[in-house]
């Protein structure tokens, strides 16, 4: 019977909660890595068993981890993220040179087509590669190098590379996003990268169509549409249909066009589904309501879904990696709260169930739709 | 044999107890001994020190023979109490964070 796993980070260990099919009874597996800061879990869609993990920590840096059973037990692979030549500066804060620092790993990104390939995003923003599955690391220095490197600022949250995107239709085209830089595309397998950031707006920058500068939050695509691609930036929801050439703002009817989320149905690629958050400055939902919004229209037209959802006094707030959808029929959508819950849908977000409640604050969400 | 006692998140790295051992054959200084720890544990590359700079991480100190070693150079010698086994090195995380 098919199932799904979903793999929980949170800034106090992993969490593996597993379902069959139905996704209404749960087991919970963890804390894996006790106490360490989990930015974030992804499985390989080639081997559903291989699980790469980030492990961060103030402490004692950087520490990455693999499984090849399933999350039952984990080796601990290469932690060594050097950046290529000699790394330069980008902005600081106060716009000032600024030596690059690795200092973690925000995301990875299996490969869709071998199990041993695997991306990772760093802060200081860079994008490295393994082919080795996780032992060692070498940067794709294009990126940063390719020459607006230098004005990349961090945001609050530091300069991250945070999304990274394959394109199952073309493995040469790769997406990624920066915080706060923008989103860059290559279409050569990450050798040459250019900023996509055309149409995005951005007042707290000086020039708001800016080049680059830009903080993007999150990017989603779905496999059947691989030119159209969604935006959640710190505040608008945008969306492109050229591969990043040109965006356009699609955040409509929502109650606040600020968030962290944004992912695509399953099998629907205009159904699109946001986590809307009162402002930057309070990064908790409006109303204290918490609501997920759907658009089956790709955007601009947005219901909001809330059965099973608190709808007062709900102060959390929904990270950037904290969104999931699984692959079975109808799909389910998973999210994790800075409070600790991870909630489920298995219709598609029209009612709600939390999984667990009392969690860390949860970093990330992935799903792995098992057979 | 000089004896390491490492902070529990390190300990959960190396699968070790509380304390270990390591062999030094040239002078007992903080390098020395680290570099023979990661020799032994090679998971704990980059966790106590950087991999470029080689440098502490900043909310990690180094005590031994009730005195905070860890201003000291990387080539220092230490106590002969450490290099004896006496006493141990102890690589303590910073308390912080409440």
């Amino acid at each position: 019977m098919s199932g799904v796993r979903v793999l929980v980070g949170t800034a106090k260990g992993a969490f593996i909660l597993t379902a069959d099919g139905k996704r209404d009874k749960w087991q919970v597996d963890g804390p894996h890595f006790g106490g360490w800061e989990i930015y974030h879990m992804k499985g390989s869609p080639v081997d559903l068993n291989r699980i790469y993990a980030s492990q961060g920590s103030d402490w004692f840096g950087q520490v990455t981890h693999r499984s090849d059973d399933g999350g039952v037990t984990w080796d601990t692979v290469g932690n060594e993220f050097l950046y290529e030549g000699t790394p330069g500066t980008h902005a600081w804060y106060d716009g000032t040179p600024h030596p690059w620092e690795f200092k973690r790993v925000w995301h990875v990104e299996p490969s869709l087509t071998d199990a041993d390939t695997v991306y990772a995003g760093a802060e200081d923003a860079a994008l490295f590669r393994s082919t080795d599955a996780g032992q060692t690391w070498k940067e794709l220095p294009g990126l940063r190098g390719h020459g607006t490197g230098p004005d990349w600022q961090p945001g609050a949250g530091g300069l991250c590379l945070h999304t990274i995107i394959l394109d199952p239709s073309n493995e040469d085209r790769i997406y990624v996003a920066i915080s706060a830089a923008g989103a860059f595309r290559t279409i050569d397998g990450g050798e040459t990268w250019s900023p996509i950031n055309q149409g995005l707006n951005s007042e707290y920058i000086p020039d708001p169509e800016a080049n680059v500068g830009h903080c993007v939050h999150r990017l989603a695509i779905h496999p059947s549409k691989p030119d159209t691609l969604f935006m959640q930036k710190h505040w608008d929801v945008m969306r492109t249909d050229d591969a990043g050439d040109s965006w356009h703002e699609v955040s409509g009817n929502l109650p606040s066009d600020f968030g962290f989320v944004v992912d695509v149905h399953a099998h629907e690629p205009e159904t699109v589904y946001v986590l809307p958050i009162k402002s930057d400055s309070e990064h908790y939902p409006p109303e204290g309501k918490l609501r997920v919004y759907r658009s089956r229209s790709g955007g601009n037209e947005w219901e909001a879904l809330t059965k099973g959802l608190p709808q007062k006094d709900c102060y959390v707030n929904v990270l950037r990696d904290a969104m999931a959808i699984d692959t079975l029929d109808p799909c389910g959508v998973y999210f994790g709260t800075t409070g600790g819950q991870v909630y489920v849908s298995a219709d598609e977000g029209d009612n709600w169930m939390p999984i667990v409640q009392d969690l860390p604050r949860v970093m990330s969400v992935e799903v792995q739709t098992l057979p | 044999m000089i004896r390491v006692q490492l902070p529990y998140h390190l300990r959960t790295l190396t699968g070790a107890g509380d304390e270990v051992e390591v062999e030094v054959k040239v002078a007992v200084t903080q390098r020395a001994i680290l570099d023979a720890l990661e020799a032994q544990y090679p998971v704990l590359r980059g966790t106590i020190r950087d991999h470029v700079t080689q440098e502490r991480r900043a909310y990690l100190r180094f005590f031994a023979c009730k005195e905070d070693l860890s201003h000291q150079g990387p080539d220092a010698e230490l106590p002969e109490a450490v290099a004896t086994g006496e006493e141990p090195f102890k690589v303590i995380g910073a308390i912080a964070g409440g």
